[in-house]
């Protein structure tokens, strides 16, 4: 199984909010399991979907600096299970963001049905201080191709996003935004 | 924004801390560790500096609710204790809190256990301009 739980972005503006859409479709292996007979999409791999359209909103925000990683879930609460056919609608909003972290809001809808919604906090680890990496810059950049963030993405000003020259994880920290 | 009473800025630092740690707001006195007695870990703290901003609109630097800098510095640290410089420096960057009992045996490991709720409100009400803001 590959950790990816959005399937593409169609709206990203630097800095201040995304949206993502997540289809769930029945040739995901693990519905099979959960349950069988009666395939429902986890909700923690919702939050996780959740999590993801915020991390990278998150990331680049931080201009790839810093290793973003999900650090806490303030609240969270569910209104249910979605199913094979559903399409997840995640928006996530940066409601705040320090040198150590950022603090997003993310909701999930099914159509107009609210699904989710959640608080979640992200720390912005220095790569330097932390240890060996979890995010290579590499991966980072297939990931947000593979999702199509350059293709939607656009700055406050409605310019368009294009990839951060490299390698922009080892410039030093607290060089920028934050 | 119009002065706050001590008891609407404790009613506001209650909400934060209820929110960001999840405990009951009985739980939330003035005499609570943030650490021992309501569970905080350290990525709590950050959830809390967002709420206490965004609830009182002030800011706060980092270091200057948890002074970091002064315990990871071997100027002011000898063999895990905090030494007489460092123990000023901590008063004088923390007027907040009540030091008193930390001072009798300072070991660094021990400062996370320091902070309570009366200590944020305090902080608050010096950030506010409404107190001088001094624990001791």
């Amino acid at each position: 199984m590959r950790w990816f739980w959005i399937d593409r972005y169609t709206e990203f503006v630097s800095g201040q909010h995304a949206t993502a859409v997540k289809s769930v479709s029945l040739a995901e292996d693990h519905l099979h399991d959960h349950f069988p007979g009666a395939p429902l999409m986890p909700n923690s791999l919702v939050l996780e979907g959740m999590a993801q359209t915020a991390g990278l909103l998150v990331a680049q925000n931080q201009g790839f600096r810093y290793e973003v990683v999900l650090a806490k879930v303030a609240k969270v609460e569910f209104h249910f299970l979605a199913r094979p056919g559903d399409t997840l609608v995640y928006r996530a909003k940066i409601e705040d963001a320090k040198e150590g972290g950022s603090f997003t809001t993310v909701t999930s809808h099914v159509g107009d049905r609210p699904q989710a919604k959640a608080e979640i906090f992200f720390a912005h680890l220095d790569r330097r201080v932390n240890g060996p990496t979890m995010f290579e810059p590499e991966t980072i950049m297939g990931w947000l191709r593979a999702v199509r963030m350059f293709e939607v993405g656009r700055d406050a000003a409605g310019n368009r996003l294009v990839p951060p020259s490299y390698p922009p994880m080892t410039a030093t920290a607290g060089a920028g935004a934050g | 924004m119009a002065a706050l009473s001590q008891e609407q800025i404790f009613e506001k630092v209650r909400v934060a801390l209820v929110d960001a740690l999840g405990v009951d707001e009985e739980e939330v006195t003035p005499e609570a560790t943030m650490v021992g007695d309501l569970g905080a870990e350290s990525i709590d703290f950050l959830d809390i500096v967002f709420r206490l901003e965004k609830a009182f609109d002030i800011k706060i630097p980092r270091g200057e609710l948890f002074p970091e800098d002064i315990l990871n510095n071997a100027e002011y640290v000898v063999d895990g204790r905090v030494n007489p410089v460092g123990l000023e420096q901590l008063h004088k960057r923390m007027p907040f809190a009540d030091l008193t009992k930390f001072k009798q045996n300072p070991v660094v490991q021990d400062f996370v256990l320091v902070l309570t709720v009366q200590d944020l409100v305090r902080y608050v009400e010096g950030k506010l301009g409404q107190s001088p803001a001094a624990a001791t």
